[in-house]
């Protein structure tokens, strides 16, 4: 982060300013991605006039960052209305689709609305590897088509590459893509659970050697040595730092008005079709119940080696039961990175039975003593 | 020297923090913030009102400048955005582009 954006951020703590918002305009979506979080029907979305009504309220709050995204953001026949009030209100905006309906027409809108950057989820260079991911034939192609077209546009274009054992193999495959695309790449090693709570599709994702893998790669995490330090002596710094964005500078608001501290964080606060946004933002009690919560209010968290370092997401801590808990696919990562057990696994190895030691004591009650 | 007019690029982001503006060029994401007197003038810029104008009765109104180093300030400022593509100045008045 650049000193500036730093600083940035600094202020709007201090000030309690909302700097960045995520609004899913659709959980609709053209492609059935194997890992998706989301119900793609339409349970009411919000009208175009509720969204520039949320949006009105968005810049009087000071939001700065406004990601639009979904579901696929081009669902919604009134995107570019959409696009254009928010751009007139003259938010940062960066958008995430799956490019599969930008054509020339639209990819020219995005460019002439001045938007900062448009992200895409790249699972594979391969057809066959992406589109089973998605479920949509002939959707590695034409996703690679509308970044083309953006692109051209010099438009900033950044390749998501989300890693699951399905595709994990291929990300040399998609960086080499991106590389030839001239666009942006990135990686994301973690699979969200469902937010109805449904956590079969965790599974999916990737875990222990291959993350480990990925941990010690440079072309994806730099300085492999740096990266996968072991973690220094946790300091009183560590332990009342913001654990991060979501209800200091961040929340995310659902096609339904629904407001999240974060994406990835389903705890209900409120909704903008009951409340204004800012009352919701300044006085939901679990808005601020979860800005409350520093490291050293986690019971686990607060006693582990890693907690100055650890990526930990409350929201995925949330959806394991307690936002106040460790979340094991954090842990996971940790370990994957540094080989160092986290207090969460320590914790969980010592209340399970060892197995060797019943074992023998099988044996031994099976033998009789003479 | 004619009188100068400024219009905000449309290819920027802008918000008010605590006072001061913070803008994002899309063309290469770069971030500046600018101090109170730099966000008056930029909110200014609507492209009809010469700059001249605005140091007058915006600037020197607010704070406590000599107008005519004001306005030498002022010009420096709008050619600096200019170079960076936040801003457009012309000696005819102009539409956001
Ligand atoms: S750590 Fe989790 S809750 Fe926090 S900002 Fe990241 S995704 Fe959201
Ligand atoms: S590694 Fe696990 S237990 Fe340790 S801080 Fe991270 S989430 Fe908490």
């Amino acid at each position: 982060m650049n000193v500036l954006m730093e600083e940035m951020n600094r202020r709007a703590v201090a000030l309690g300013v909302p700097l960045g918002v995520q609004l899913d305009v659709t959980y609709r979506c053209n492609e059935r991605c194997v890992h998706c979080y989301l119900d793609h029907d339409d349970h009411g979305e919000m009208t175009t006039a509720e969204i520039r009504g949320v949006l009105d309220q968005l810049a009087a709050a000071g939001v700065f960052f406004l990601t639009l995204s979904g579901g696929e953001v081009l669902m919604r026949m009134d995107f570019f209305p959409i696009l254009e009030y928010a751009r007139l209100l003259m938010f940062c905006v960066k958008i995430k689709t799956n490019a599969f309906m930008i054509r020339e027409s639209q990819a020219d809108r995005i460019r002439d609305l001045g938007v900062q950057s448009v992200q895409v989820s790249i699972y594979s260079h391969r057809p066959e590897v992406h589109d089973a991911i998605t479920k949509l034939p002939g959707s590695l192609k034409r996703s690679i088509a509308g970044i083309r077209l953006l692109q051209a546009r010099g438009l900033k274009v950044i390749i998501a590459n989300v890693l699951m054992r399905q595709n994990y193999s291929d990300y040399a495959g998609v960086k080499a893509l991106a590389q030839e695309l001239g666009v942006e790449y990135t990686i994301d090693p973690t699979v969200t659970p469902r937010m109805d709570g449904d956590r079969g599709i965790v599974a999916l994702g990737i875990g222990g050697d291959d993350l480990r893998q990925v941990f010690r790669n440079p072309d994806l995490v730099g300085n492999v040595e740096e990266f996968c330090a072991p973690p220094s002596a946790v300091n009183d710094e560590a332990l009342d730092e913001l654990p991060c964005s979501a209800s200091h500078t961040f929340c995310y608001i659902s096609p339904y008005g629904d407001v999240f501290p974060c994406v990835q964080f389903p705890l209900p606060t409120g909704n903008v079709r009951q409340q204004r946004f800012l009352e919701i933002w300044r006085h939901s009690p679990q808005m601020n119940e979860v800005r409350s919560i520093r490291p050293r209010n986690l019971p686990v968290c607060s006693t582990c080696s890693h907690v100055g370092t650890c990526t930990r997401c409350p929201g995925l801590a949330y959806m394991e039961g307690n936002m106040r808990g460790p979340s094991s696919q954090d842990c996971e990562k940790s370990f994957a990175r540094t080989g160092i057990p986290s207090a969460n696994m320590i914790l969980k190895s010592a209340s399970r039975p060892n197995p060797s030691l019943v074992q023998i004591a099988l044996r031994s009650s099976a033998v009789p003593v003479s | 020297m004619s009188s100068l007019y400024i219009a905000r690029s449309r290819q920027v982001a802008a918000r008010e923090l605590g006072g001061e503006m913070m803008i994002m060029s899309a063309r290469d994401s770069t971030l500046f913030s600018l101090n109170d007197v730099a966000t008056v003038i930029w909110q200014a810029a609507d492209g009809q009102t010469p700059l001249d104008e605005i140091v007058e009765r915006r600037v020197c109104a607010e704070f406590d400048v000599e107008p005519a180093e004001a306005l030498k300030d002022a010009e420096s400022l709008v050619r600096e955005l200019e170079g960076h593509g936040i801003l457009m100045v012309s000696e005819t008045p102009v539409v956001s582009g």
